[in-house]
């Protein structure tokens, strides 16, 4: 894994634009996916308010990079990104099970609507210009080194006490209450650390951006984008969400652009496919296989 | 007086929000499965309305001949094949959850990258039964207060099946428990699927009546989806007459509210009532607590 890290990280010396933009996408749906399978998949708490964060932290970006240098406001959106989710949890993280899905895919409504309103009520404008002269190739290494940190830290998480009461936490709440965790501020606390990742990511992506509006900010299809790589993945793992990613992001690549519903229709059929077919994500899938090769290796020798 | 329009208004356009919610309250309450692709169907029926006076001259009201039958079938078919092996598989109500809001969340994807594909995402609408009519002295359009009529006629249709026939109360008590339902001989499956069958074709039916008045395109069902999943929360599940009137008391918040404060900011209305009642009633207006 470090070798591959040493090879992505030197790729922009040879790499032409168009490949660096592709893992510039694919690195932030790594980071994006492996943040939501951080707090979703350990809780099981879908959330669907992905593409909320990742908007705050556009527009954090794009408010602040006009009075304070980029590394600045990345990191101004990452904390705005942590107390917004932080206060959003403290009031709804007791609700389960799909009124927490519906609450979360209403927020990103809800914050799209009221800053478009705030934008042309109070700003009279409804887009934002961003003034920066980042290259591809920063953003790119950024991107890299949020995604790493976000699996490794996601993984280290896993093997500490708060990624055993998160689990407990998705395995059963109540027994979790009872076994002494403090489940709420373990809740709150990751659902905002995963949120801060949302919001920083946004924030990087935006500095590619001539302009942005709420629209752009606060598209839906982010969160179910993230959603579909972490499941596709396997969101019990820490890497399953980044294996996900990238067929997605390809296959994103290849459809978006010319054939956007037919993307549409094949993002519907990964989910149907995971559901009934993939419930722990290919992750789990290649894992069977390999100890099953493991196991029919070691048969044959000790034979 | 101004203000009292917007109320009549708002009761109007409610009454169609109680209509559209109430084939979704059926098919979680009854069936026990949130589907997410639900305003998919209430677009078919939308765009069969539409279709039927656009291309064949007829009047919108007979396309439910064609929509309903179409949605009946297609919504059986998804709980009988689709659905029965998650309830086969799903420990609890939770689990069965998670997997049916992914399966109906693909559905609702498919559905609608189809009909975008089909028919392209332009804005549709038609004129039909467009003339005022005073109602208490506010002047409103023929055609909401025929849709609502509609909506009224057949809530109440609803509820008196439920309250006095043997098939109502078959329901009924399986909306209060699945599983004593089946040991006092009720096929549970059998009628499960028959009412998510007939949750499909209500919203198809609630299309028709909406895009009378309503224009809509391919990609706004799922609007309506978020709409009456807001209705069926503030109702509380299972409940018919509640969820009639929580449309109602929704209808007349969001014009009122669009009136008073900014027309831009309804869904932003929609949803404080909404995030309002899910912390301070989560199980709904209109239960017993």
């Amino acid at each position: 894994m470090a070798l591959g890290a040493i090879i992505l990280a030197l790729l922009p010396m040879y790499a032409s634009n168009y490949v660096i933009s592709i893992f510039i996408v694919l690195f932030a749906n790594v980071a994006l996916a492996t943040a939501w399978a951080f707090f979703s998949g350990a809780t099981r708490y879908i959330s669907l308010a992905t593409a909320s964060f990742f908007g705050i932290g556009i527009y954090v970006l794009a408010i602040a990079h006009v009075y304070v240098p980029v590394p600045v406001a990345l990191a101004a959106a990452a904390i705005v990104g942590f107390l917004v989710a932080a206060v959003v949890g403290l009031s709804t993280l007791r609700l389960r099970g799909v009124y927490f899905v519906v609450f979360t895919f209403g927020l990103t409504e809800l914050i799209h609507q009221i800053i478009n309103w705030w934008e042309i009520n109070v700003n009279k404008t409804t887009s934002r210009y961003i003034f920066t002269d980042v290259p591809n190739v920063n953003i790119y290494e950024t991107l890299l080194v949020i995604a790493l940190i976000t699996i490794v830290g996601s993984w280290y998480v896993s093997k500490i006490r708060l990624g055993f009461a998160l689990r407990a936490i998705g395995e059963d709440e109540t027994v979790a209450r009872h076994s002494g965790i403090n489940t709420t501020r373990v809740k709150v606390l990751c659902f905002a650390l995963s949120a801060s990742v949302m919001s920083l990511v946004g924030a990087v992506l935006a500095l590619r951006y001539p302009y942005i509006d709420a629209s752009i900010a606060f598209n839906n299809s982010w969160s179910f984008q993230v959603l579909i790589a972490a499941l596709l993945g396997g969101a019990g793992r820490a890497w399953g969400p980044a294996v996900g990613a990238v067929p997605l992001v390809l296959l994103s690549d290849l459809l978006a652009g010319s054939f956007p519903h037919h993307f549409s229709i094949a993002l519907g059929l990964c989910f149907v496919v995971i559901v009934y077919f993939l419930p722990g994500g290919v992750t789990r899938l290649i894992l069977r296989l390999y100890h099953a090769w493991w196991a029919e290796q070691t048969k044959t020798r000790t034979h | 007086m101004i203000l009292f329009e917007v109320f009549i208004g708002g009761i109007l356009l409610g009454g169609m929000y109680g209509l559209i919610a109430l084939g979704l309250n059926l098919q979680y309450g009854v069936a026990r499965i949130l589907n997410l692709s639900y305003g998919e169907f209430f677009l078919g029926g939308a765009f069969t309305a539409f279709f039927t006076i656009m291309l064949w001259k007829l009047n919108p009201m007979l396309s439910v001949f064609i929509s309903i039958p179409i949605a009946f079938a297609m919504s059986w078919l998804i709980y009988q094949y689709m659905m029965i092996p998650l309830v086969r598989r799903s420990p609890d109500q939770d689990a069965l959850d998670a997997d049916v809001v992914l399966v109906t969340f693909g559905l609702f994807f498919v559905f609608q990258g189809l009909a975008l594909v089909n028919w392209s995402g332009d804005l549709r609408g038609y004129s039909f039964l467009s003339v005022p009519v005073n109602v208490l002295g506010a002047t409103v359009a023929l055609n909401r207060l025929v849709a609502f009529l509609g909506a009224c006629a057949l809530a109440a249709a609803i509820f008196l099946v439920l309250r006095y026939t043997r098939v109502g109360a078959a329901l009924r008590a399986i909306t209060i428990d699945p599983v004593a339902a089946g040991l006092v001989g009720i096929n549970v499956r059998r009628f499960s699927a028959l009412t998510f069958a007939a949750g499909g074709a209500l919203a198809a039916t609630s299309g028709m009546l909406v895009s009378t008045f309503i224009s809509f395109s391919a990609t706004s069902g799922v609007e309506y989806t978020l709409k009456a999943l807001i209705v069926v929360i503030m109702a509380g599940v299972g409940r018919v007459t509640g969820t009639l009137a929580a449309g109602i008391l929704l209808g007349v918040v969001e014009s009122l509210g669009g009136y008073l404060i900014d027309p831009s900011l309804t869904i932003a209305i929609n949803f404080g009532l909404f995030i309002l009642i899910l912390l301070v009633r989560p199980t709904g207006l209109f239960t017993r607590a």
